[in-house]
């Protein structure tokens, strides 16, 4: 970036003056509310209610905490989550690289439908009601398979994969042909190894959307052994709107417990994303421009 | 000689019926990549099944369809079931709001990303740029059920957003945001912006790296000031004002449509970018 900065221009300075103060207002705007959230489950249930904090609990106390864990099915909530992440990422990108590397080759027969058939899925989708009845009649409601088997593929996710496996150098594959490889082998001991960059962003794009997902709970599970944790959530904030409305005027106590159960519970779940996302952050964004920016 | 002839007759006839012979290539071909295509079927079965057949499904708009019927089974009832939804005083009302909340998240969020981009990228590089990014990512990473636990919690009576109004004095007694029906489109829009705007940078900021140093070059010596510049790097350098890079977009209306226009441009196609790199402009 040479050239971009005059030092000493006056106007320079006033920008970067500017241009500082107003990002620093933004990035409060973005810490503040979740720091908040975080510094709220560490109180107690009257300090919460009292209000009066925003950077530091007035009372510190491990309550909310004790409380969200002293519920069993909290661990097997927690259990089905990673599970479902887990196995779902690994399935999806393994599953979209293969299709993506048959769909990378011009030489490719009836490629043209393919593209056609795929991209229509892209713009059009058959929407809640017609897919609860193919789930349904698939014997998938109540089922785990129903958090992996339909989200197994994606266009996009093939979209992108291919762009990746595009720039994978000819020669190895040719080489290979010679020595009498198949696709197949080819695929497995060349591309996969080579596109770990571009594999490892779809699958962390579709496990944080796996760890996110409520809906597909939402709409086809009633058993509570399938709960994930962000239905847990989806539960308990539920509880306590329904508990807040009934205690008008009433207990304030069993309101702001509920609410600081719920703001643990917010705080458990997020948690293991926050955690994990700086560590990758670098490799997502650059796996990310692979398959977008293309010179 | 006959024989031949004969044999070069039968080849020619043979190729002014193409349809014949391009089968029976495809299926050879078809057959000789079966590798290949056993890998690319699943990906189409797995289409058909969750994809076209749902599609087939949304027939059931023009059907009376009800709990004990399968799909096949239900009677036709042709637009029965679009007069009773447009008859719907509830209908109209959640389709006024899904369209108002459509185009503010679509108007606002579209510009705020590409502010806030060119506001980091004007940052220098080091750690300070890093840790805002990173913080700017860090809300895209919540699920909307987290979100809207959080939500209600600043909004309620005792929360952040009331306790900030009333210790800065703007308030004396607090509200509840989200009973109030008329906030809730901007709460809606604004929540979504909150959590959207900060990974809607990465693509801007990737392509802004893109943009070639000479341009710097070739813009100061034009007497085009350093801001400005990531917005028109094209050809058409004529700055007349001191604008700084946010007031500039603010005023596209004015006489700056040229670099908005360009800089969607630059993001939403690569063929555009690689056409600025060759020294072409935009429009």
């Amino acid at each position: 970036m040479s050239g971009k900065v005059v030092k000493g221009d006056l106007d320079s300075r006033i920008f970067n003056f500017i241009n500082m103060s107003l990002l620093l207002i933004f990035t409060f705007i973005i810490i503040i509310p979740i720091w908040n959230v975080l510094v709220s489950s560490f109180s107690s249930g009257r300090s919460l209610a009292e209000g009066g904090f925003v950077f530091w609990p007035q009372e510190f106390s491990m309550e909310n905490y004790r409380a969200v864990f002293r519920d069993e099915t909290i661990w097997q909530a927690f259990f089905i989550s990673v599970a479902k992440t887990v196995i779902g990422a690994s399935t999806h990108v393994l599953f979209c690289a293969m299709v993506a590397y048959a769909y990378s080759k011009q030489n490719l027969r009836g490629r043209k439908l393919y593209s056609a058939l795929g991209i229509i899925t892209l713009f059009f989708s058959g929407g809640m009601i017609p897919t609860y009845l193919l789930i349904k009649s698939l014997g998938l409601l109540n089922s785990f398979w129903v958090y992996i088997i339909p989200a197994l593929f994606s266009f996009f996710d093939v979209i992108i994969l291919m762009n990746f496996f595009r720039n994978v150098p000819k020669s190895l594959e040719d080489s290979a042909k010679i020595d009498g490889a198949g696709d197949w082998r080819i695929f497995w001991s060349i591309y996969l190894p080579l596109s770990k960059p571009a594999l490892a962003t779809i699958a962390l794009f579709n496990g944080v959307g796996q760890w996110n997902d409520f809906i597909t709970t939402k709409l086809y599970i009633t058993d509570q052994a399938l709960y994930p944790l962000q239905m847990k959530i989806y539960e308990i904030i539920v509880q306590s709107q329904t508990n807040t409305m009934q205690n008008i005027g009433g207990s304030v106590v069993i309101e702001t417990t509920a609410r600081g159960v719920q703001l643990a519970t917010i705080v458990i779940t997020t948690l293991p994303i926050i955690l994990i996302y700086p560590l990758l952050q670098r490799h997502f964004i650059s796996g990310m421009m692979l398959g977008a920016v293309k010179e | 000689m006959k024989s031949t002839v004969m044999e070069n007759n039968n080849v020619e006839i043979k190729e002014k019926k193409p349809l014949g012979p391009r089968f029976k290539r495809f299926f050879k071909d078809f057959k000789n990549q079966w590798e290949l295509q056993s890998m690319i079927i699943p990906g189409l079965i797995f289409m058909i099944i969750f994809s076209y057949i749902p599609m087939y499904g949304l027939l059931i708009a023009f059907k009376q369809y009800t709990a004990l019927d399968t799909f096949s089974t239900a009677p036709w009832v042709g637009l029965k079931n679009f007069q009773i939804i447009m008859t719907d005083k509830f209908f109209w009302e959640a389709m006024v709001n899904t369209v108002a909340i459509s185009l503010m998240k679509l108007a606002i969020g579209f510009i705020a990303p590409i502010i806030l981009a060119i506001m980091i990228y004007e940052l220098h590089d080091g750690p300070i740029k890093r840790f805002m990014q990173t913080i700017s990512y860090l809300p895209h990473f919540l699920s909307w059920i987290v979100l809207g636990g959080m939500l209600i919690t600043w909004f309620s009576t005792t929360g952040l957003l009331n306790q900030t109004l009333m210790a800065v004095g703007l308030m004396d007694n607090p509200q509840n945001y989200l009973l109030d029906a008329g906030k809730y489109w901007w709460i809606a829009t604004l929540s979504d912006i909150w959590k959207e705007v900060g990974w809607g940078t990465i693509l801007y900021l990737a392509v802004m790296s893109k943009i070639d140093p000479t341009y710097y070059e070739a813009a100061k010596t034009h007497g085009c000031r350093i801001r400005e510049i990531p917005l028109r790097h094209t050809d058409s350098i004529h700055v007349r004002t001191k604008y700084f890079c946010f007031f500039l977009i603010l005023r596209v209306h004015e006489d700056e449509r040229m670099s908005i226009v360009s800089l969607i441009l630059l993001v939403s196609a690569h063929k555009v970018t690689k056409r600025l790199n060759e020294g072409q402009s935009v429009l």
